[in-house]
């Protein structure tokens, strides 16, 4: 048997370690990359059952976040607003609008709306709304220009990572109480100083330990 | 035994000249039968290149079988999550644990045959090591499934290693789970290594007596070896670094193993006996496993000469010192137990002598600690009916060790309104049998494709490849040295390409 390596063969144990490294780091930059929420679901807006729009609601009309969400400064969950709350207005106002039939529908025969989750934490990772809301995270800061959304999609990773950025330096984030739903808030010159008195004195300390979030 | 008579060349040696080289010599010899070079490699290499007989194929079924009944079961795991197996508060570490346990013990012996006995100069690991490192590989990778689908979501099985990610999430570097996968991944990789570099040899010797595509296949693993003796040197010399590498791995991973139970602070568990009396343990069941394995493939291939019953002798004695190791910390246990006058370690281990798994516990001891004295017998270790037995009740004993440790400890909680009894699901037993069939499956490829015994190795142990010509310049036995060349047999000059690897064979001077 003649030998199968030509004598070039032998550049291979260097060209494989050199390979060895790229493809690690390759690896883990894909891995860094592309298994990231970031990628994975960062503008995720899937059509839902009535075409209702933030941005004619929130942006023109200008309704406040807490009128159907009303829920979200006492519990962990920013409710979806039930069939009821439409109908506050709807029962006034374009009580004919082909769109929303489906509100008057749900509203006729009880049956509730099917509305599609857009925001999702894995079931190992729990959430309070009010505890954000009342220590002065504003709701654009994690879903983003909502008074700009036709149709609402996910505008922050959400992801482990992300939520850390916060909770280690909440001074680049917080706003005042009265700043909460606001969208397009722009901080003050002296932020980061009022943030951090503000943390002193009302003992704002977000958790960064395991068991804060998985319990 | 068989015929006593040594080599001729040996018999030259002693009895004309009264010439007594090393120490060993007073042993048998390692290899018996009057084997030529030549017929060494024959013997072994021909199991490679015969037509598959029918058994073997009989055999591979029954394994193959067990393997898919391992997939489908990981399958329906995966499909359910872990609640099909029996785990649940307070025990939560059942029969994966267990059984992850089990086959990293069993995965022990190959790099202690290979490595630690190899840096002892123990030259009789040489008939064995080959297929005691290729059974160590199968062994830990069965393992390795347990771990990896008992974490639940196994398609995120990658965040166990320290990977930088957008998540910002990193593995418990102070866990001792963590350890785990370093401590046994690196096990694997080395042991993959080491295994591989002392086949090149071997497989150049394959591919000298093949043709066609299967010289091919075999000249690319065999990378391009001649047998030089600058290849001998190099060979030699990454072996030898290897054998160093190993040899810490053999005790440091069944220490981490430990540690997964020794650094928590459940009663039974927190002892610091835990690393030694886990690694004898492994080398025990590891041995067992090498011993089921040898006795059946020997007398199915005809290696008795090769692997002789000095050298399973040589196994029993092992078992029998490790088992009574295993043995004495099972009572330096109870010992600590009353002395240390903690209440709920005393406790722990009444329950588990006297509580509800004392069936497990009895198994467990009558298995590993009294079973093996029988060995004291030289008759009875030298039997093989006795010790194909023994090898598989130590197994069993050994895998009731892994279950009685974590079963009995969790299922007495610290919180006695959650005490319960732990039972195993079909699924769980299922998956302990499929886990057989991978193991069985690998080593009936082994055993196929692959040089069960190291030839070249073996051929170093032979008196001929270690004649001494210039050791005692200036006694007059320098003279003699010719003469010992021209008595080489007549087939060793005919030999193929692959004997100039014998003229060089490994010597461990």
């Amino acid at each position: 048997m003649p030998q199968l390596f030509p004598k070039k063969a032998n550049a291979l144990p260097l060209l494989s370690l050199g390979g060895l490294v790229v493809g690690g780091v390759l690896t883990i930059f894909l891995v860094w990359y592309y298994f990231s929420p970031e990628f994975t679901v960062v503008g995720y807006a899937p059509t839902q059952p009535v075409p209702y729009s933030h941005r004619l609601h929130v942006d023109q009309l200008g309704m406040d976040c807490r009128y159907c969400h009303n829920w979200v400064e006492v519990s962990n969950h920013a409710n979806v607003p039930p069939t009821q709350t439409c109908m506050n207005c709807h029962s006034q106002i374009r009580t004919q609008s082909l769109r929303l039939l489906p509100v008057r529908e749900s509203w006729a025969t009880g049956e509730p709306i099917e509305w599609i989750k857009v925001h999702h934490l894995p079931d190992y990772a729990h959430f309070s709304h009010a505890a954000h809301v009342k220590n002065g995270v504003g709701c654009e800061t994690c879903h983003g220009r909502v008074d700009q959304m036709e149709v609402v999609y996910q505008a922050e990773p959400l992801s482990m990572g992300w939520c850390l950025e916060c909770h280690r330096q909440p001074e680049l984030y917080l706003r005042p109480h009265d700043e909460i739903t606001t969208m397009g808030y722009v901080q003050p010159a002296d932020f980061v100083e009022r943030n951090l008195e503000r943390i002193r004195t009302e003992g704002i300390q977000p958790p960064t330990n395991c068991s804060a979030c998985h319990y | 035994m068989e015929k006593d008579s040594n080599t001729p060349h040996a018999d030259v040696l002693h009895e004309e000249d009264g010439w007594h080289r090393q120490p060993y010599d007073n042993d048998p010899p390692l290899v018996k039968g009057n084997l030529s070079f030549h017929e060494i490699t024959d013997l072994v290499a021909y199991h490679t290149e015969k037509k598959t007989p029918i058994t073997w194929f009989l055999a591979f079924g029954v394994a193959s079988t067990g393997l898919m009944i391992l997939f489908l079961m990981l399958a329906y795991q995966v499909y359910n999550g872990v609640g099909v197996w029996g785990n649940n508060v307070p025990v939560g570490w059942g029969w994966p644990i267990v059984n992850f346990v089990f086959w990293v013990g069993i995965g022990h012996a190959g790099t202690l045959i290979s490595a630690i006995l190899f840096l002892f100069r123990q030259r009789w690991r040489t008939s064995i090591n080959r297929a005691a490192e290729a059974m160590t590989l199968f062994a830990v990778m069965c393992a390795l499934i347990f771990p990896t689908f008992h974490v639940g979501r196994v398609w995120v099985v990658y965040w166990m290693l320290p990977i930088p990610n957008q998540m910002e999430m990193w593995p418990q570097f102070k866990s001792p789970l963590l350890w785990d996968v370093f401590a046994v991944s690196s096990y694997f990789i080395v042991s993959l290594l080491f295994w591989y570099v002392g086949l090149i040899p071997d497989l150049a010797t394959l591919r000298d007596r093949a043709k066609g595509l299967r010289a091919k296949v075999l000249a690319f693993f065999a990378l391009g070896w001649t047998g030089a003796n600058r290849h001998w040197r190099n060979y030699e010399k990454s072996y030898l670094i290897l054998a160093g590498l190993a040899t810490p791995l053999v005790l440091s991973v069944h220490s981490v193993v430990s540690f997964d139970f020794a650094i928590s602070i459940i009663p039974g568990w927190h002892t610091t006996i835990f690393p030694p009396y886990f690694v004898a343990g492994a080398i025990f069941s590891g041995f067992a496993m090498v011993l089921t394995l040898l006795v059946v493939a020997r007398k199915i291939y005809g290696l008795e000469d090769l692997i002789t019953l000095d050298h399973l002798e040589k196994m029993n004695i092992i078992i029998l010192v490790t088992g009574s190791m295993v043995g004495f910390a099972y009572i330096t246990e109870f010992f600590m137990a009353w002395y240390s006058q903690v209440e709920y370690e005393q406790y722990a281990f009444i329950n588990r002598a006297f509580g509800p798994y004392a069936w497990a516990y009895w198994i467990m001891m009558t298995c590993n600690l009294i079973s093996p004295q029988l060995f004291w017998f030289k008759k009875l270790r030298r039997s093989i009916p006795v010790m194909f037995a023994l090898s598989i009740v130590v197994n069993i004993g050994m895998w009731f060790e892994r279950f009685v440790i974590t079963v009995t400890s969790l299922h007495r909680d610290f919180l006695p309104s959650s005490w319960d009894y732990f039972s195993p699901t079909w699924v769980d037993v299922l998956t302990f049998v499929g886990s057989f069939g991978l193991f069985f499956t690998l080593f009936l490829l082994f055993l196929r494709f692959v040089p069960m015994v190291a030839i070249a190795e073996v051929k170093g142990v032979k008196p001929e490849a270690d004649p001494h010509f210039y050791d005692h310049e200036g006694d007059g036995h320098a003279a003699e040295a010719p003469q010992i060349a021209i008595q080489q047999p007549a087939s060793e000059a005919q030999d193929g390409p692959d004997d100039v690897d014998d003229s060089t064979a490994p010597t461990t001077d």
